[in-house]
Formats: structure tokens, sequence, C-alpha cells
């Protein structure tokens, strides 16, 4: 076999650049170095319309019906503040709650966290086993003083989906702002803000092929107007929405990105199925006690979070380590808590320490899945030979009943 | 998390992985940790007639340092008399094997895990007398 170490499979985490988007970005940085803002010369105007451009293919990415609903940021964690603590800020007077779910990434639950710290009310909703959101309990939570819903797209963990065109619809009845980090969704599965009423919907460039520090949030402009209070002061950039000199090259590459998967995403779709189907079949044939985390088909094509039952997950990633992919183990962790969102699954906190994240992206091949695949049934049998619970298991002992010394 | 040498040695190379028959009277076995902490030990002794350990085995669910930490347990307690396997202290672990300050934990529960398998010799020779 000839694969080339080491493998990267930790697309959740970012992604390589596309030689094609770093092409394109290049001569911004010592041909078309304009400040966008500068309408008075040509270096300004190159700038801009390179700028514009990059709008028109991110607008049309989510399905957005104007480029003017697109504001540039430094990438998700600052649009997820911009639009939760912006709609807060704005609609105060109008109710103090907000809903959103325990699974989604830290940006969006931290900032709910800083707005109580102001008065702000939120409900933190529980998910199914399955990962999802219960649509009958986020109905229910909806109250007259509810001002908006943050619901991600993707999770970042786990990878399933949650259903956004039906969320959007209850947002609607009831006259609620619907906000959607989509971090991990846009280029992997099918959106369209208008088709699942989004009224805000926050992206990031760096987990599409693009480069880092670069991201956006969209704010609708019609049916509703979206207003939002900024967060960033300034020079008045981005309709006075978030001030501070566009950042040309990182956005013309945003822009190249988002143009990449709007031409390719089916055959990219079909792709990354067809390779975590046989990354998961090869894992199934070979190892017992194994468990996918999260719905099986509601889910990100790239998408694979595995527990390797008896085998504690930083152990596994040391074994494999030419093999990047990551662990909601707590001993990966720096606050040696297992992953908040196995958790909220339902998943046993044993399970949870032996879980691997496999983010299969553009760049993987069917050698690189089928030598992962090899080299992980390697290490969690030798793993699992050295492991006291694999010996209690089978020498048939419930580990239930088992009297812990655990601190 | 960077491993030190030491450490990778030890998780590519275990030393004494395996089980000893625990029923037998000349063996002590400690189980410590638990499976929801993500770290279970298990460490075994074989004593001899004349109070020196002969043998020691271990198996070990947690992170690579932790496994790292009982195999050196392992090499350590063998050849001691049991006084001498019980002035073992983390401490040492923690700098023969270089280990970071949140990895400190996996060496205590290596040093726990000597202990608890002296203390169940210790029980079993009771026992017996
Ligand atoms: C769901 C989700 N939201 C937000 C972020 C933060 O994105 P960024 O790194 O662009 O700030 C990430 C990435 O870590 C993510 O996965
Ligand atoms: S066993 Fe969890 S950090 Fe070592």
């Amino acid at each position: 076999m000839t694969v080339k170490l080491p493998i990267y499979m930790d697309n959740h985490a970012t992604t390589r650049v596309d030689p094609r988007v770093v092409e394109k970005m290049l001569p911004y940085f010592s041909e078309i170095y304009g400040n966008a803002a500068s309408k008075t010369h040509a270096f300004g105007r190159a700038a801009e319309e390179a700028v514009d451009k990059a709008r028109v293919q991110l607008a049309k990415a989510i399905g957005a019906s104007s480029d003017k609903e697109i504001v540039i940021t430094s990438g998700a964690t600052e649009s997820d503040n911009l639009a939760i603590k912006g709609v807060a800020h704005m609609h105060r007077e109008k109710g103090d709650h907000l809903i959103t779910v325990c699974t989604e990434h830290k940006a969006v639950l931290d900032s709910h966290h800083a707005l109580e710290r102001e008065g702000f009310r939120t409900t933190f909703l529980k998910v199914k086993p399955d990962g999802l959101v219960d649509l009958a309990e986020l109905e229910a939570a909806m109250t007259d003083q509810t001002i908006l819903v943050s619901i991600m797209a993707v999770n970042n963990e786990i990878g399933v989906v949650q259903p956004l065109a039906e969320i959007g619809k209850l947002c609607k009845k009831r006259g609620i702002l619907f906000f959607c980090d989509a971090a991990q969704a846009v280029g992997k599965i099918e959106l369209n803000v208008e088709e699942m009423g989004i009224d805000l919907l926050a992206f990031t460039a760096h987990k599409m092929y693009g480069p880092k520090g670069i991201g956006a949030l969209y704010v609708r402009r019609k049916n509703p107007r979206v207003r939002l209070e900024a967060m960033m002061h300034g020079g008045g950039h981005e309709r006075g929405l978030r001030s501070g000199t566009l950042a040309v090259p990182l956005i013309v590459a945003f822009g190249e990105a988002a143009e990449l998967i709007t031409v390719n995403q089916a055959e990219e779709t079909a792709r990354l199925l067809a390779l975590r189907e046989r990354l998961w079949s090869g894992l199934q044939s070979q190892l017992q006690h194994i468990f996918l985390n999260g719905h099986a088909t509601q889910r990100a094509p790239g998408s694979l979070n595995v527990s390797f039952a008896y085998v504690e997950g930083e152990s596994l990633l040391m074994g494999i380590s030419e093999i990047a992919v990551s662990s909601g183990s707590a001993c990966t962790s720096a606050s040696l808590e297992p992953s908040y969102v196995l958790k909220a699954l339902g998943v046993d906190d044993e399970l949870a320490h032996t879980s691997i994240r496999f983010g299969i992206g553009r760049f993987n091949t069917e050698e690189e899945i089928d030598y992962t695949i090899e080299r992980v049934v390697d290490v969690v049998t030798r793993l699992r030979e050295m492991s006291p619970l694999w010996e209690m298991v089978q020498e048939g002992i419930d580990l239930r009943t088992v009297n812990w010394t655990g601190h | 998390m960077a491993y030190s040498e030491k450490v990778l040695d030890h998780y590519n190379n275990p030393r004494n992985v395996g089980a000893l028959p625990k029923d037998d009277p000349s063996v002590g076995t400690g189980v410590v940790g638990a499976p929801e902490c993500g770290d279970v030990m298990k460490l075994q002794i074989k004593v001899g007639a004349n109070g020196v350990i002969e043998d020691a085995r271990f198996k070990t669910f947690g992170c690579g340092s932790a496994i790292a930490s009982s195999s050196l347990a392992t090499e350590w307690v063998k050849g001691k008399t049991l006084a001498e396997a019980a002035l073992i202290r983390n401490t040492d672990i923690v700098q023969e094997l270089n280990l970071p300050p949140i990895k400190i934990h996996c060496s205590v529960l290596a040093e726990d895990a000597i202990r608890a398998a002296l203390a169940d010799f210790a029980a079993k020779q009771e026992k017996n007398a």
C-alpha cells in the first residue's frame, strides 16, 4: 500500500486550503492590495470589486437572495457572538428569552451565558439520543418573550444534521428569529436560507477549504428585515455592523472556496458518503463492541464518530499517531471532562472516553481509508489485550456491577 | 500533547502486560480507578516465600501516560520486598517518565494500584494465617 503519511482526517477541526483557492488569493497580497474602502482611486476600487464578487459567491452558496445580506467577520466565533448578542441587545424591549441547544458550539453556548449575566434568560434544549432536537420540545419552549432560537446545522463533534426547515417553520409561526451556526455545514449539506426559513447564519472559510480568520454572518434583509446591534465600532464598514478594514485576500479566498462548493457539491457529497461507508463497514466487520454516536443517516457525509468500547481514546490516538483524528475522551481535554456533546446524547461516560471523531474531507482517498481501518483495528485489538475492562467482559463480568474505586 | 521518549517506549513496548491467577494465595491484585473516569488500572504482584516480589503484571484502560505509569510500576516492584514496594511514590513515576502536570493523576493511580495490590496480598495472608 502506498499511502503518504501522516494522514489528515480531522476535517471538522479545520481543512486544508484548496490549491485553487490559494492561487486566486495570492495576487491580492502584492498586486491588488488597495483598501476596499478607498473608493477614490483604482487600487481601492479593484479591491472593492473583488470583495463584491466574493460577496455574491458567498450569498449564492447559502441561497441568500442578496449579497447585501452578507456581513464579513473573522470567523464563525465572531459571527455567533454578533448574531446572538446583536439580536438580543437590539430586541431587549421585545423580550428577554432565548432558546438554544446544549450540544451547540461553545461560541454559541458562551454567548448565551454572557447574556444571562446581563439578565437574559436562556432555555438550553436537550437532544434525543440520536443528537437531534425534539421539535415538540422546541415548540413548547417558545414563549411570547422569546426573541431568538439558535440551532446549529451540523454538529462539530458528531456530525448530525438538525431538521432546519422544520425549525424555521416553527420560528416563523411564532415570529421568532432563527439563527443557525452553519460552520460545519456549508459545502457539506444542501443549505438554503430562503427554503429553510433561516434569518441569520454563521459560516467560516477554514471549514470549507478556505483560509483561517475569515467568516461571515448572513443577516436577512426581507421578511423580516433583521436588525442587530454592532459589537465592533469604528469606520462603519459592513453597513455599520462590523467595522474594520476588510481582509481582501482572505475574502477573495473565502468567495472562491464558496464557488468551488457550489460547482461540485453533489459529486463531492457522493464521494464522501462512499468513503465514510467504507470506513464504517470496514471497522464494523473487524471489531466487536463499537458504537456509532449520533443519528445513522441524518449526518454530514464525511462525519463519523465511533466509540471503541474498553479502549481509552487518547491511548488509541497515540497508537495511530500517523493519522490525525480527534477524541471525545477526557484525557485529551484540558478540563479532563469527557465531551459534553456525547454526554448530552446520553452516551455513558465510559463510552465517551473511548470515542474517536473521523472527519473525512475533500482530499482524503480510498487508500487512506483502508490504511486507517487497518491501523485502527490493529491498535484497538492490541489495547484491548491490555485493557482490564476487556478482560472482565471476556470473563462475563458485568462492568456495572463492579464496585469501582473511582474518584 | 508531546509525549516523552520514556512514555512512548512504555506505550509501544509495555512491560509485564497480562494477568496472574488472582485466587493464588501468593498473588495480590489491585484494581483502581473507574471506567466513567476514563482510567482503570489492574496491577498484580506475586510474592515469594522470602517476602520478595517475584513477578508483576498489569492491565490498564487509560491514556498513554497511565499505561506507561503502570508498566513502569510493574518494573519497579519486581525484586523489591513488600516494604520497599510500599515506598514507591507517584512523584518518582512523574520524574522518571517526565509527565506534565495534567498527567500527574495517572501516576497517582499507579501508586494507588501498587498499594491496593499490597493490601490485597496482606489480606490474603491474614486470612490464611
Ligand atoms: C459549529 C462551529 N461553530 C463555530 C466554530 C468556530 O469557528 P471559527 O474557528 O471560524 O471561529 C466552529 C469551529 O471550531 C464550529 O465547528
Ligand atoms: S488516564 Fe486520563 S489522563 Fe491519564
